[in-house]
């Protein structure tokens, strides 16, 4: 049979890439753009090659943000990962109390991330607000905005406080999932509570705890408005991150050619751990 | 193993229930043997896991005592009942291989590590999962996962009981057959007490020894496969049991004969004086004859099942069933006769003795 070409179809498709070009394309591309380049203004650039990269690659002040957003990423999921875990296996599975906890739970993640951060800035002040006011008339020294410490302790109970809950549902998601066999049989097997999470709840949690590592992990890792809202990045430099790090420079000191460099470096290491966690997920499907 | 009596044992899932209707389970009186085989039949909803969890104690049961060779375990946990149970739908323990599954049940009770080996292996043996103990459980097919949970209950050679849910009803059609005949060779060498739930009659009466046929909360009947086909103590066993079930008809009782419309049909026997209620005769397809003789019917169908004909007609207004041979052929003026050892009388539903 004669085949019929007809180029016209590629008309249709044509206000999809237009979108994607305006959107993702070009944005991407002007970040590469000024990653090769320098300027002295008047919109007038020249050829920079790599240089822009040697900076940010041999830069403390690079390396220190990423060292910070690693730190941080990891203390997020030692916490939340468990704890979610925990209120996970607590929550009700029946009656009146489902609703009012998955309602509960739910409540921190509807919050916009601005507010969240605003909530936590106000909740924190040692003179209006009540967790700085209480924890200074109890005799601690807090403050969160010239103690480094106490700013990321202030930083991760407002993460945790904001994204346990998503773990939390997750897991609930696989426990309720679960059937009433698998319980009444380990109780004529005779295991123990820790027997029953080991070898029935943890495996059937797998695949939701993989997906909430992986998105804890991401998110955590380009965390921007919550610490800038609350700390904006101080005392110092203790708790700007690699996003943080990035708007100052861009804007702050408008050093287009190194943000764009950091940018692309930045995007190349999420992209990098996010091929990482596939590969695992994937093999693990596989496995199963 | 172990006898076990269930003593006036009512359940009702609500908590303040009122009348017989708020019970699930309205009272079951019965013994089960050490080592019988028995099934516990009825359609859904007649409280056969009901009295399935009582006994494994996933359930306490509202009113009445259950004993384990005469001692009262009513108040005990599962674990302290020592029972081994196994559910509709495969359980098994994914992350673990076939071998660990089989010890976890004595790893959990603290037996040391030979006496598991020793007692894996056996019941490896027993199931026929010997070659693949190695393996992961989750990779398994239905039947073989199904064999797993059989197993975490044989394992422990000191069970009362042995319970099974429905066991079959995720296994393969010609996987089913094997299962259960190799259920019965297990019951026959090591001689287990086993009940074993199931709305199927088939695999009842294939099964058990002992049928315990229930309805609407109670146990209507409680006997061998061919007492319950030839003397079904209640016409719901009579329905229930048998493929097309019994038919069964009003009649006025005088002595030894039933009258039905304009037809007298001799009875075995004379039922005792003075029943009262609604009166009704049984007689199961497999003892009416068609032939040139006997009481006028109009066919309707004929369905050729096979090994046999089922004739579907109408006798006296009635729709009534009769099975015929293969060979045979309908005649062109069809009769029926009634079988008199296939004939039982029922008052209000309940089967009637007659006397010679």
């Amino acid at each position: 049979m004669e085949r019929t070409w007809n180029n016209k179809a590629w008309f249709m498709v044509l206000p999809v890439l237009l979108l994607v070009a305006f959107s993702a394309i070009i944005p991407l591309m002007t970040v590469v753009n000024y990653s090769v380049q320098d300027t002295f203004g008047n919109n007038d650039f020249f050829w920079a090659g790599s240089e822009w990269f040697d900076e940010i690659l041999h830069s403390d002040r690079f390396w220190e943000a990423m060292g910070r957003n690693l730190v941080f990423s990891a203390i997020i999921l030692i916490i939340e990962i468990p704890l979610g875990i925990f209120i996970a296996l607590n929550m009700p599975k029946k009656g009146w109390g489902v609703p009012v906890c998955l309602v509960l739970m739910a409540l921190p993640l509807l919050i916009p991330w601005n507010v969240v951060g605003t909530i936590w800035q106000v909740f924190g002040r040692v003179d209006i607000g009540l967790l700085g006011y209480s924890l200074r008339a109890l005799g601690f020294n807090y403050n969160y905005v010239n103690d480094p410490f106490d700013a990321w302790i202030t930083v991760i109970v407002m993460d945790v406080w904001h994204w346990t809950s998503l773990v939390v549902l997750l897991c609930y998601a696989g426990l309720v999932s679960i059937p009433d066999a698998y319980y009444q049989a380990a109780k004529i097997d005779g295991a123990s509570r820790w027997a029953i999470f080991r070898y029935i709840q943890l495996p059937k949690m797998n695949r939701v705890l993989l997906i909430a590592v992986l998105l804890r992990f991401m998110d955590s890792f380009m965390i921007y408005t919550e610490p800038f809202v609350v700390t904006g990045g101080g005392p110092g430099n203790t708790t700007t991150f690699l996003s943080i790090d990035l708007v100052k420079l861009a804007i702050g000191e408008f050093n287009l050619g190194e943000a764009a460099a950091m940018s692309i470096v930045y995007f190349l290491i999420i992209m990098l751990l996010s091929w990482v966690f596939y590969t695992v997920m994937t093999a693990y499907d596989a496995e199963q | 193993m172990a006898r076990i009596d269930c003593n006036h044992i009512r359940h009702a899932y609500g908590p303040h229930p009122k009348s017989d209707k708020d019970y699930a389970l309205k009272e079951v009186h019965h013994a089960f043997e050490d080592g019988g085989a028995y099934a516990l039949l009825g359609p859904s909803g007649c409280g056969k896991t009901t009295l399935l969890n009582i006994i494994s104690g996933l359930l306490y049961p509202s009113h009445g005592e259950l004993l384990f060779d005469g001692k009262d375990v009513t108040n005990l946990s599962t674990q302290e009942r020592n029972i081994a149970q196994v559910f509709q739908f495969p359980v098994i323990y994914d992350t673990m291989t076939v071998y660990d599954n089989l010890a976890f049940p004595l790893r959990n009770r603290g037996v040391p590590e030979p006496d598991v080996d020793r007692k894996v292996r056996e019941t490896l043996d027993m199931t026929g999962l010997a070659d693949m103990a190695k393996r992961k459980a989750r990779g398994l097919t239905a039947d073989q996962k199904q064999k797993i949970s059989l197993g975490r209950g044989l394992v422990r050679s000191d069970v009362n009981a042995i319970l099974f849910d429905e066991p079959l009803t995720v296994i393969d059609p010609h996987m089913k057959w094997v299962l259960r005949s190799q259920l019965k060779q297990l019951h026959r060498r090591f001689g287990f007490t086993m009940v074993y739930v199931t709305h199927d009659q088939t695999e009842a009466l294939t099964f058990a020894e002992n049928v315990v046929v229930m309805y609407e909360g109670e146990i209507v009947q409680i006997g061998s496969p061919a007492e319950l086909f030839e003397r079904p103590k209640h016409t719901f066993v009579g329905y229930f049991i048998g493929s097309p079930g019994m038919n069964v008809m009003p009649v006025a009782v005088e002595g030894r004969s039933a009258r039905l419309g304009s037809q007298t049909i001799e009875l075995p026997g004379a039922p005792r004086a003075g029943i009262t209620g609604a009166i009704e005769l049984g007689i199961r397809p497999e003892y009416i004859r068609l032939g040139a003789s006997g009481m006028p019917v109009s066919i309707r169908k004929v369905e050729d099942i096979g090994r046999h004909k089922v004739v579907r007609a109408s006798f006296e207004g009635r729709d009534i069933a009769a099975i015929i041979g293969e060979d045979e052929d309908i005649p062109a003026d069809p009769k029926i006769a009634f079988d008199p050892a296939g004939i039982n009388i029922y008052a209000d539903s309940w089967r009637v003795e007659m006397g010679g």
